[in-house]
């Protein structure tokens, strides 16, 4: 199994009293699929991918990644978890302003230790097309092309799981459709698990199997997606 | 008017990241207005109590000899008189060996002519003098009597008098016009002095004569009439214009130093403001575009913008104006101790109008180009994501405003000055020291982008770092390292001073000065000082005053002399003879005389002198000495080292011609200094008559002065490593959001904290030690032009304080770094990722 949480809850304190965000998720999911987390705003999808990250820690509850639980591990061994197992692809993209693309994308291996760190960015750019942009500064780039970017950063350690929080939702629709083209076969190529959070129906019916969210739950009715 | 509509409409946004930009002006116009108003309350205070520094509304000075009876006819007729004599001498305890140097001053009855000597006790100064119990009466300053342990009412020997002290000194209203003092005052009555047997013909003695002319007098007038009836009287001349022409000097000098201090805090300051305006434009983009989108002209933009910055500029002058009005006052107290005239502390319009304009100029140049920068930003940008900064040369012709701006604040700076070559020089070298340090980062910037990128990824970050589109480089550089040399150059010049007086002097100058040293003693003088165990050589030679007063048989009031070279022919300098050339002297040109010459008058002159004056080898001076005119010619010139402190005389002449005249002996001994007492008590108890100064006692004394001296400097310098730091702490803030983000994506991405910290640690490191080294060579070269050039001084290089220096700077800059870093780190990730 790759993902194994159990039981997960994660209350935040706020000025009008504690508020609880995830109420006790369950959730399994296999190496190597593709499952799409959609519900309405606020549910508590994207604290659930946090965790899954280990960019937060559940107030209650066991997460377990690959083998590995993350409850116990300190702030560093988290970082250090998620440079090599973790690709997260943003909806505002999170790319460093200040860094070239080719920058941004050997960031992972770089913190990986790897020694053809630049030439494995300028392939991973190259596959998702942007092996033109290599010295371009993210202001100098396009929506699209910023996220093509987030996305081969993401993918350009291997990692064994790969979340993507609304990656199309500041894209129009022609662009947002060529990155999740390009996510998924990405997904396909490295075998990693993919965790796919949207609003988009359609786009979550391309994944293996369709989980709900609400008011930090999962809806216990789970769907396969349609093939 | 419209761009005021909108300016004011702008404030609402409130001024977050202004702080500094406040800070830098008001710290910069503080300095500069409290270093003014300081100073123009003493030269008032000095202006006022200038007849009481005086004594007198006139007072003329003869050495060696007091004036004939005609010219006391002369001056009793002129208003109220008053005879005064000075001189160096010893007072010793009767019943002990204890004994000091003192400054012993006898006073005839009128004295003081003005003001009023006011006792421990309150006592009354004739009564305090008075003869009593067959013991003249005499009141020292308190100093003398802790160190030799007297009080009122003990006895104390001066040369072969004895006197009663009567009371200690609360305050000598003349003291002030007294530029070099050795030791402490002991004050008796004039009548008193004969029976010291101290004042002999050719004796170091100094006659003073006041006079307080009637009421309505014209002074400069009396002067010239003085003059044209005693035109070769030899007197130096002073009147109530300038009563402590010495301490007036000092404050100058002072003013002057500390004010340009003040212009480069306000300088360094000028880099905040130019950085503040430029992260606040920065984050107006959006604003602007959408201004520019509903139909704002550029000019509009500017003119918004440049009204925001005059008006917080004012609200920094403002409260500069006040610390600057506020500093002075504070000090009051300190400082009416310290000085020999009332300071009255108050509202000095000139210095604080100066200030006022020096940092509106300030903020007007260093805000020009960020302001023309952002009217550039065109409507467009609203359609794009401008994360990065714009890199764009303003329009030419704020370009030139800016110019013009930075121009009018170096002629202000230069023509508000009397010493203008300094302030020259001050404005060239701020000028080059900007340039350099702006030079400096841009070549940082461009030499770690041209680098090898580096394995490891730590390394690689960090020199990327120094390179970003934004990175705090060259605001770093410039700002901190201009800070930071300020203080190098005031450290290094300090530093030589100390230097010179504690240890380089101490080292090479003789442990004693012997001076009124009769003839007949003399030849016992040097055996029974030589008798001493663990005194080394005894040097002592004739001594005598003169005064140069023809060059080519021309009036040297005639003659141009160079300034370095005035102080020789300005009234009277001590003479000599010799047969053989004085130890140690270096013959430049011409040839010493044979040792037993018997010619015509030949002198032997220090070239430096004879350069100032343009004369050289074959030249004639005519020398008065005791009212004798001698014309000799140059035989030779000599190079004379000062700093040995050894017997060293402008004018050294050949035998023959001036032993017939009255004079002394002086003498320096070098000792052991466990032979020092031993050899003071030794001579002075055989001869009660010869002084001894104790060159430890009288560096000392120049020391405590160079001490407080050092304070003020220092003060003022680390004002402007202040705005250094300021301005280092803005371009570390402003890069701070930049920096969260960036620790957050990288935390992501797998970084561990470890990591950043150590990414950012190596990038300010590196940052500091460039920085470091760059101001640790411009301030050290500064420092060097300063005591080579201007002090005339040798240069020691003191690598400790260069090194302390250095890196104090480097903990700085590295301490704000990783705070700020730290900062960073303890962001946790996720709210921040959730809420862009």
């Amino acid at each position: 199994m790759m993902i194994d949480l159990s039981d997960v809850h994660l209350t935040l304190p706020s000025e009008a009293g504690p508020v609880d965000i995830l109420r006790g998720v369950s959730l399994s999911v296999a190496r190597g699929e593709a499952v799409g987390l959609v519900g309405p705003s606020g549910s508590g999808k994207s604290t659930l991918m946090a965790i899954m990250a280990g960019l937060e820690r559940p107030s209650r509850g066991r997460v377990n990644i690959g083998g590995q639980g993350l409850h116990d591990m300190g702030e560093d061994a988290l970082a250090r978890f998620r440079r090599d197992n973790v690709g997260i692809v943003f909806q505002s993209f999170h790319l460093i302003p200040t860094m070239t693309a080719l920058e941004n994308v050997a960031m992972p291996l770089e913190f990986a230790g790897g020694s053809d760190a630049f030439a494995g960015a300028e392939a991973a750019l190259a596959e998702v097309g942007l092996e033109h942009r290599l010295r371009h500064y993210p202001a100098q780039l396009s929506g699209g092309e910023q996220q093509r970017v987030a996305l081969a950063r993401a993918v350009v350690g291997n990692p064994s799981l790969l979340l993507a929080d609304e990656p199309t939702g500041n894209l129009d629709g022609a662009t947002g459709a060529a990155i999740i083209d390009l996510m998924f076969r990405l997904h396909l190529a490295v075998n990693s698990t993919l965790i796919l959070i949207t609003h988009d129906q359609a786009l979550a019916q391309r994944c293996d199997r369709i989980v709900h969210m609400r008011d930090g739950l999962l809806d216990t009715a789970e769907f396969e997606a349609a093939d | 008017m419209l761009a005021l509509t909108i300016a004011r409409r702008e404030l609402r946004g409130g001024l977050r990241g202004f702080r500094i930009f406040l800070l830098c002006v008001t710290l910069g116009v503080g300095a500069i207005a409290g270093v003014g108003s300081l100073s123009d309350a003493l030269v008032d205070g000095l202006r006022r109590d200038g007849r009481l520094l005086l004594g007198g509304d006139v007072e003329l000075r003869l050495s060696h000899q007091p004036a004939n009876q005609e010219q006391l006819d002369y001056l009793e007729a002129a208003g109220r008189l008053s005879r005064i004599i000075e001189m160096r001498s010893m007072a010793r305890r009767l019943d002990s060996r204890e004994r000091g140097l003192i400054e012993l001053k006898g006073v005839d009855d009128p004295y003081p002519l003005y003001g009023e000597m006011q006792l421990e006790g309150g006592g009354d100064l004739a009564d305090a003098l008075a003869v009593r119990d067959g013991l003249p009466g005499a009141v020292a300053e308190p100093v003398l009597l802790r160190r030799l342990k007297l009080k009122a009412g003990d006895r104390v020997q001066v040369g072969e008098a004895t006197y009663r002290i009567a009371a200690a000194i609360v305050r000598e209203p003349d003291r002030g016009a007294d530029s070099f003092v050795l030791g402490p005052r002991l004050l008796v009555a004039k009548a008193s002095l004969a029976a010291t047997k101290l004042v002999r013909e050719g004796s170091q003695v100094k006659y003073r004569y006041r006079i307080a002319l009637p009421p309505g007098s014209n002074v400069v007038a009396w002067i010239e009439g003085l003059n044209a009836r005693f035109p070769d009287a030899g007197w130096r001349i002073r009147d109530v214009r300038n009563g402590a022409p010495g301490l007036r000097r000092f404050i100058d000098r002072m003013r002057l130093f500390l004010t340009l201090v003040g212009l480069t805090a306000l300088l360094v300051g000028g880099l905040g403001i130019g950085n503040a305006v430029r992260s606040f434009l920065d984050g107006k983009t959006g604003t602007i575009a959408t201004l520019k989108c509903l139909g704002a002209p550029a000019r509009l933009i500017f003119q918004i913008y440049l009204l925001l910055v005059l008006a917080l500029t004012a609200v920094g002058i403002a409260v500069g104006l006040l610390v600057g009005i506020g500093t002075p006052m504070l000090l009051s107290d300190l400082l009416s101790g310290l000085l020999p005239f009332q300071v009255q502390f108050g509202f000095h319009l000139a210095p604080l109008l100066l200030a006022a304009v020096y940092g509106f100029l300030t903020a007007l140049a260093f805000a020009i180009w960020p302001l023309a920068r952002a009217q550039g930003v065109p409507a467009g940008a609203l359609f794009r994501d401008l994360a990065a900064p714009m890199v764009q040369r303003p329009p030419w012709r704020y370009i030139i405003l800016a110019a013009l701006t930075f121009a009018i604040l170096a002629g202000l700076a230069i023509i508000t000055v009397e010493e203008r070559r300094f302030a020259i020089w001050f404005v060239c070298g701020a000028a080059a020291a900007m340039a350099a340090f702006l030079g400096a980062g841009l070549a940082i910037v461009d030499v770690a982008r041209r680098l090898p990128r580096p394995r490891r990824s730590v390394w690689r970050l960090a020199l990327t770092n120094l390179y970003r589109p934004g990175a705090a480089t060259v605001p770093v550089v410039r700002s901190f390292g201009l800070g930071l040399s300020v203080l190098v150059a005031v450290i290094g010049v300090e530093g030589n001073m100390n230097l010179q007086v504690t240890e380089r002097l101490p080292d090479r100058a003789p442990a004693f000065f012997f001076i009124d040293i009769l003839p007949e003693q003399a030849k016992k003088f040097d055996a029974l000082a030589m008798a001493v165990p663990g005194v080394g050589e005894v040097q002592r030679v004739p001594a005598m005053r003169g005064r140069i007063v023809k060059v080519n048989g021309i009036d040297v009031a005639k003659i141009k002399v160079a300034p370095h070279a005035t102080w020789a022919v300005h009234g009277d300098r001590g003479l000599t003879y010799a047969d053989l050339p004085p130890p140690g002297a270096r013959i430049v040109a011409g040839k010493w005389w044979p040792a037993d010459y018997a010619g015509a008058p030949l002198i032997s002159l220090d070239v430096h002198i004879a350069e100032g004056m343009g004369i050289g080898l074959g030249d004639r001076l005519t020398v008065n000495v005791l009212g004798r005119e001698i014309e000799a010619k140059i035989a030779n010139l000599r190079h004379i080292d000062w700093s040995t402190l050894g017997i060293n005389f402008v004018i050294v002449f050949a035998p023959g011609a001036l032993e017939g005249a009255p004079h002394t002996f002086i003498a320096t001994a070098k000792a052991d200094e466990r032979a020092e007492l031993p050899l003071q008590l030794a001579v002075t108890d055989a001869y009660p008559n010869i002084t001894a100064i104790r060159i430890r006692e009288a560096l000392e004394a120049v020391n405590q002065i160079l001490r407080s001296i050092g304070i003020a400097v220092r003060s003022t310098a680390t004002v402007t490593l202040a705005a250094g730091i300021l301005v280092l702490a803005g371009a570390i803030a402003a890069s701070h959001r930049r920096r969260v983000y960036d620790a957050v994506v990288l935390k992501v991405l797998g970084a561990t904290r470890g990591r950043v910290l150590a990414t950012y640690f190596l990038e300010y490191t590196l940052l500091g030690l460039i920085t470091a080294i760059l101001a640790a060579g411009v301030g050290t070269a500064a420092a060097h032009a300063v005591v080579v050039q201007i002090m005339g001084m040798p240069w020691y290089w003191l690598p400790n304080g260069v090194a302390m220096t250095t890196l104090i700077c480097l903990f700085v800059t590295i301490g704000a770094g990783m705070l700020g870093t730290w900062l960073a780190l303890s962001q946790k990730p996720a709210p921040l990722l959730r809420n862009e």
